[in-house]
């Protein structure tokens, strides 16, 4: 156990660096110049050649790219993201000002879709065939489909311009401070961004669970006498449910990619909406602080969820 | 001697009849498959014959019928400076075929390639493709998309080439998997002991036998790549107005919700009936050419 969980460690560290070197030598493949991630494009036009050469040398742009690299590694490890070309603010700062929204509404997500995806998938396991398997499997199917952005723009239209059932619907107010406020607030967001994932852990659910009834001990069960509650309740999830597991962090990482699309369709001031900001600007220094953030979030994510799955089911073989 | 009984065995004809009849029976079973079989062809007939269905030319701006309401002149109604929705509907269908069509090219091409490397030689080269292959899936597909597409700049040829690096990863893990099965087997085997060369048992052997789960992947992507498109459009990285684009029709028509639901609603529902399609007949072709698949993929 404890050599797996070292060789894990391991392997998300080395995954880490990969993602940083990546990032770099994506900013530093621009089309252009890499003085982009200094000044803006704008700018840049309207300096001297002169003037460019002396930021390039305070910058440290002249220097080999192995060196540029160890050297903003560096930076990145002692928290220090750059600077924002758009607003000249902290990008480290600016994004951990945010973190909090996207967090918030990602884990409630996330909750929501196991919540509600895991008995789905498990009653459509168990009716096989009747029609509620057909009514959630036709759900997940349209789940996995729909565009969550235009979702958002059809509740908006039913819910608050058309029944004006939750009238506020854009923007973020923290539970804090306007509790009801707060929840009026996201029950649209969170409830777009948990489609698609609640569609991926029922079908997960529902085909491992459709496993597990299927073998020599659930039989076993059955044979006993057993009550249809206790033979699913006792023995059928506790196989059924760890491979849904999996899902969760595969289900992060997809509502965090949602979160741009949603944040933006609900201008909730998160991590997201800072991304699609700095997409459309060119802000290039915020554009890698954020994919840094999300990649570590996720790769944590996935690090905590392999190990506790090895944890769970003992089955698994530390090689 | 031994040689020749083999290459005759291999030359004899495999009882292809029965098999194609019962992956058309098991494939055309479903009533999805074949609505999603219908709906696919129906778009693209759509798409190749777009300028002489589409009513108006997509781009044609007429200030005389501005936000107009579905009607018998305008079958989905026009948008504020007066262009025909349907029409632009017609012609973004285009766009999402054709990226579809380009993006899983790529990233099929490319992934099966890296994944039956990293599967078949194993070792350092294949352990470095797959950490790298994780470090590409550490960054949510959508998110590296859209920053790939915001380092190029946009248009149709870039948001394929970022949606075609954010899809790799996805072929290349299915390929591993695959080869290292299709590795052991015995014809593999019986390949090696003929003397064949790697390249020879990976194109002649191994490959062809991966055909099902490749096929079944690249129709589910077709439904992924269309849709992140769509995002991408959304946000406005990818394909930008004026081209019609369904993602940026339905960030066109947010403003006029109100009063034209229309025009944000109709490219929705053609992006979910396209997806929904390419998923159905996703499922169909896994179930039909190899039920194991199931799970998988």
């Amino acid at each position: 156990m404890t050599t797996y969980i070292i060789r894990r460690l391991m392997q998300s560290v080395i995954v880490f660096f990969l993602v940083t070197l990546l990032v770099f030598l994506g900013m530093r493949m621009l089309p252009g110049d890499p003085i982009y991630m200094i000044i803006s494009r704008a700018a840049s036009e309207t300096a001297t050649e002169m003037q460019l050469d002396k930021l390039r040398e305070q910058y440290g742009m002249d220097r080999s790219m192995a060196v540029q690299y160890i050297d903003w590694l560096g930076g990145v490890f002692r928290g220090d993201l750059g600077v924002s070309i758009l607003t000249n603010t902290n990008v480290r700062e600016e994004i951990f000002r945010r973190l909090p929204i996207t967090l918030h509404l990602g884990v409630l997500a996330l909750i929501v879709s196991f919540l509600f995806g895991v008995p789905m998938g498990i009653i459509a396991a168990v009716r096989r065939g009747t029609w509620i398997d057909t009514v959630v499997t036709s759900l997940a199917n349209i789940g996995i489909t729909i565009p969550v952005f235009w979702l958002g723009y059809i509740l908006i239209y039913i819910l608050a311009l058309q029944l004006h059932w939750i009238p506020e619907f854009f923007g973020y107010t923290s539970p804090f401070e306007d509790f009801w406020l707060h929840t009026k607030k996201i029950i649209m967001p969170v409830f777009c961004l948990a489609v698609t994932t609640v569609a991926g852990v029922a079908r997960q659910a529902r085909s491992s669970m459709l496993e597990v009834m299927g073998q020599d001990y659930i039989r076993t069960a059955w044979s006993k006498g057993l009550r249809e509650r206790a033979v699913i309740f006792k023995h059928g999830l506790k196989n059924g449910m760890i491979p849904v597991m999996v899902f969760l962090g595969l289900g992060f990482s997809m509502i965090i990619g949602g979160q741009v699309l949603i944040e933006t369709v609900f201008v909730i001031p998160g991590m997201g909406l800072l991304a699609v900001n700095a997409m459309g600007n060119s802000d290039y220094p915020v554009i890698q602080g954020v994919i840094l953030v999300i990649a570590v979030i996720v790769l944590l994510t996935n690090l905590l969820v392999d190990l506790s799955y090895g944890w769970l089911d003992p089955r698994v073989q530390y090689r | 001697m031994a040689e020749g009984i083999l290459i005759s065995s291999e030359n004899e004809a495999p009882p292809r009849i029965n098999e194609l009849r019962r992956f058309f029976r098991v494939f055309l079973g479903r009533g999805l498959v074949v609505f999603g079989l219908v709906v696919i062809l129906i778009f693209l007939i759509l798409a190749i014959f777009a300028s002489q269905i589409a009513p108006y030319d997509p781009l044609l701006r007429n200030l005389d019928e501005v936000r107009q309401q579905p009607n018998a002149k305008h079958l989905l109604g026009t948008d504020q400076i007066g262009r025909d929705t349907l029409s632009r509907l017609i012609h973004g269908t285009r766009i999402s075929l054709i990226i579809g069509v380009l993006v899983v090219s790529i990233a099929g091409g490319i992934g099966v390639t890296l994944g039956t490397i990293a599967g078949y030689y194993g070792g350092i080269l294949g352990a470095i493709i797959m950490r790298l292959m994780d470090a590409l899936m550490t960054i949510p597909m959508l998110i590296l998309a859209l920053a790939i597409s915001a380092l190029l700049g946009g248009g149709l040829k870039n948001v394929v080439i970022a949606l075609g690096v954010a899809l790799i990863p996805g072929y290349a893990r299915m390929m591993v998997a695959q080869v290292l099965v299709a590795k052991e087997t015995d014809y593999v085997m019986a390949g090696h002991s003929m003397g064949a060369s790697n390249l020879r048992i990976i194109l002649r052997h191994i490959v062809p036998n991966c055909f099902s789960p490749i096929l079944v992947m690249i129709t589910m992507m077709m439904g992924t790549a269309i849709l992140a498109e769509a995002a991408l459009s959304f946000i406005g990285i990818g394909i930008t107005p004026p081209t019609p684009a369904w993602g940026n029709m339905v960030a066109d028509g947010r403003n006029f919700l109100l009063t034209n639901p229309m025009l944000s609603v109709a490219p929705g529902v053609a992006i979910m009936l396209l997806v929904f399609s390419f998923n159905m007949v996703g499922d169909g072709l896994r179930d039909a050419l190899d039920p194991r698949l199931r799970g998988i993929i």
